[in-house]
């Protein structure tokens, strides 16, 4: 049972990331403009709120320290994403262009910024870990669910189900969603029917911003005590979970969850007898990830439901 | 003629974006240590010169995977379809390659190195081709295979080095391949020296330079001047339109992803075809820079193939002037940050270009339009005198 209990908390370590990054592509993708820039969104807002922690860590540390970080990153990836709201909705660029630019910026200003401000030219921030909570006042108690959620974990997974539970409540349940949605479909559509398809473009890719520069930090916390300028792709994995997700919210849920399970797997199999005995090379486990997702794709993929006018600039000029 | 100014205008949009990511370069320069910003500038424009001929042969030398990545990307643009796997293509393609280099040694002089380059170029057809057959056959869309293929790759190229011949355990990488497996010098090294005393220091240029143009200048007739480079890029344009025509649409999708992955399979075969001074491949679980930075060059090169020559060896020029940097207390890393911004530029550029296209349509329009007034002037004036 143990076995389990640290499988899912290392899984929550994986999946959460993904879920919060794929779900801030969604909200742009579904408003109709696609966010490759998700990996340098993430690189940014991990890179500002995790050098305020290392600013600030003198004098504060715990969930305070966090959720002011958590604030940071927000900021930082709403703000940052505006590069390529402006440039893929005013401008009406490509948006594969922009996005290739914002991944290109942010690791390499990041490594720049680093070394400049920090003594001996370091490029790598570092951090005290003061965030795990070991256990969870009363619902840790709780038999097989408490050491399943309540133990062992971050503040931050239980931020990354509120914002699915929110995000798929804003997309299904609120105007606003409707009206993001109709951005993606149809914006010729929505904008006869008076919706500001520019505005609601950019709510989109704000939101995304938002999430992406969370789900930087969310992803270096607690796998790291230093951020590097990377996220290790984990951006671009979680374009990947938000097409594997068909764009919805609970199919990105479980898809976020698929993928974090294989790679809970690749990374601790040795300490599952079952798996260790199996013989199996660390390199092949660490390929399962990515090939279960390839069959797993390879069967489900035939009817895709990207949203229609996801990645065609909007020219009001052209109705 | 309107081919020409065409060209030039998508030339000078690139230009204008070079100029400003340039000019934004300069402000973090002047920003982060005003003193040496001026000559940090001259440095990165420098570029190779910085050292001399050496200096220009290492510009070459960098340019010649970035040249392969960009006609890779840029091709599958053509396409319509997005490669971003480049950076894996690359790494089986020298896998490969290096296969061939380090084992087959009973092949004759030149045909060692020519059979490992194919080798190269035949895994990286593989890989990219295992895309298009997705795309085409199951629906899946091409950007998420290729990323799964990248790190299938990565994890795949350290499994099969750790567990064979090709290992070499003390410096974690490849082991050297035969001298025979080497791209040649061609000459190159006779070029791109400087003098140390009176010993030549030499350059790593090699033919791979002289190959990816070539290569540049075949995917250029290949694209243009066939039929089979017209119907690919009418599916690029229009899909529907294309199938319609009756050109076989997942045909297309297929062989130009097989194309591209070959051209990134080059890439990596004349990265890693090298002297044992030169390149080897890592086990590490890092994928390939060149592959991302193929998606810059062809972007800026607008996927025009002979573009992408240009573009290639122009960021190979400031990266090669950026590692001249650190005497002046910069860091490296400000030349990724400029050609980021380019990228983001060239973007702004476009919309410039419309606006000088808009603005002529309009002036034509306005001359027309006082024309036709003058003959309407002219009428009434008849129709007085009537």
């Amino acid at each position: 049972m143990d076995a389990v209990y640290f499988l899912v908390q290392q899984m929550m370590f994986f999946s959460i990331p993904l879920l919060i990054v794929a779900l801030g592509g969604m909200f742009s993708e579904r408003s109709g403009v696609v966010n490759i820039a998700l990996e340098g969104i993430m690189v940014a807002g991990a890179f500002t709120s995790i050098l305020m922690i290392n600013a600030l860590q003198a004098g504060m540390s715990g969930q305070g320290l966090l959720l002011l970080a958590i604030l940071v990153a927000i900021v930082t990836g709403a703000l940052f994403s505006l590069l390529h709201a402006y440039a893929a909705i005013s401008l009406r660029s490509d948006q594969t262009i922009s996005g290739t630019a914002l991944n290109m910026i942010a690791p390499a200003s990041a490594i720049y910024l680093a070394r400049m401000i920090q003594p001996n030219g370091v490029q790598q921030i570092e951090f005290t870990n003061t965030f795990r909570i070991a256990k969870v006042p009363l619902l840790g108690d709780i038999p097989v669910l408490g050491p399943l959620l309540f133990q062992n974990a971050y503040i931050t997974t239980y931020i990354g189900i509120v914002i699915f539970a929110a995000s798929a409540f804003v997309l299904y349940k609120t105007r606003f969603g409707l009206r993001l949605r109709a951005c993606g479909e149809h914006p010729q559509a929505a904008d006869s029917v008076g919706i500001n398809v520019y505005k609601m473009r950019y709510a989109g890719v704000m939101i995304s911003g938002a999430l992406a520069g969370l789900g930087g930090l969310v992803y270096v916390i607690p796998t790291s005590t230093n951020f590097n300028a990377t996220v290790s792709g984990y951006g671009f994995l979680a374009l990947a979970v938000l097409i594997f997700g068909q764009w919805k919210p609970l199919r990105i849920l479980m898809a976020a969850f698929f993928f974090g399970l294989m790679k809970t797997i690749a990374s601790a199999y040795s300490g599952i007898p079952l798996l260790q005995n199996l013989g199996i090379p660390s390199d092949i486990y660490k390929m399962v990830p990515f090939i279960a997702t390839l069959i797993a794709l390879a069967f489900t993929s035939k009817k895709s439901q990207a949203p229609r006018a996801s990645g065609v600039p909007y020219d009001k000029g052209l109705r | 003629m309107h081919k020409i100014r065409k060209a030039l205008s998508s030339m000078s949009a690139s230009l204008l974006a070079i100029a400003a990511g340039l000019l934004a370069g300069f402000i973090i320069l002047l920003i982060s240590n005003p003193a040496n910003a001026l000559r940090g500038l001259a440095t990165i424009l420098l570029g190779g010169w910085n050292n001399g001929m050496k200096g220009v042969g290492q510009v070459l030398y960098y340019a010649t995977p970035l040249i392969m990545t960009g006609l890779s990307v840029g091709f599958a643009f053509k396409t319509g379809m997005f490669n971003i796997g480049a950076a894996g293509q690359l790494m089986v393609g020298g896998l490969a390659a290096v296969y061939v280099g380090a084992t087959w040694t009973f092949l004759p002089g030149a045909a060692h190195w020519i059979v490992a380059l194919l080798a190269g170029m035949l895994a990286g057809m593989a890989w990219g081709m295992v895309v298009g057959l997705f795309k085409a056959l199951l629906n899946v869309h091409e950007v998420i295979t290729s990323i799964m293929l990248n790190y299938i790759g990565m994890y795949g190229i350290n499994y099969l080095i750790k567990n064979s011949h090709l290992f070499d355990p003390l410096k974690n990488q490849t082991v050297n391949v035969a001298a025979s497996a080497v791209i040649p010098k061609a000459g190159l090294d006779q070029v791109f020296y400087i003098l140390k005393g009176k010993y030549q220091d030499a350059s790593a240029v090699n033919a791979g330079i002289l190959i990816a143009i070539g290569l540049a200048i075949v995917i250029y007739i290949l694209l243009n001047k066939t039929t089979f480079g017209f119907e690919l890029k009418a599916c690029g344009y229009n899909r529907h339109a294309s199938r319609y025509a009756g050109i076989s649409e997942s045909r297309a999708i297929i062989t130009s992803m097989a194309i591209a992955g070959g051209l990134a399979g080059i890439a990596g075969a004349l990265m890693y075809l090298a002297p044992a001074s030169g390149m080897h491949i890592h086990v590490a679980e890092v994928l390939a820079e060149q592959g991302f930075n193929g998606i810059a060059v062809a972007l800026l090169g607008m996927s025009n193939p002979l573009g992408i020559i240009f573009t290639g060896l122009f960021i190979a020029h400031i990266t090669v002037g950026g590692s001249y940097l650190q005497s002046l207390r910069y860091m490296k890393e400000i030349i990724e940050v400029i050609i980021g911004l380019i990228i983001y530029f060239s973007a702004f550029s476009l919309l410039v270009r419309d606006v000088i296209a808009r603005a002529g349509k309009r002036r034509a329009r306005k001359t027309r339009l006082a024309a036709r007034e003058g003959q309407d002037d002219l009428s009434i004036q008849e129709e007085v005198d009537g």
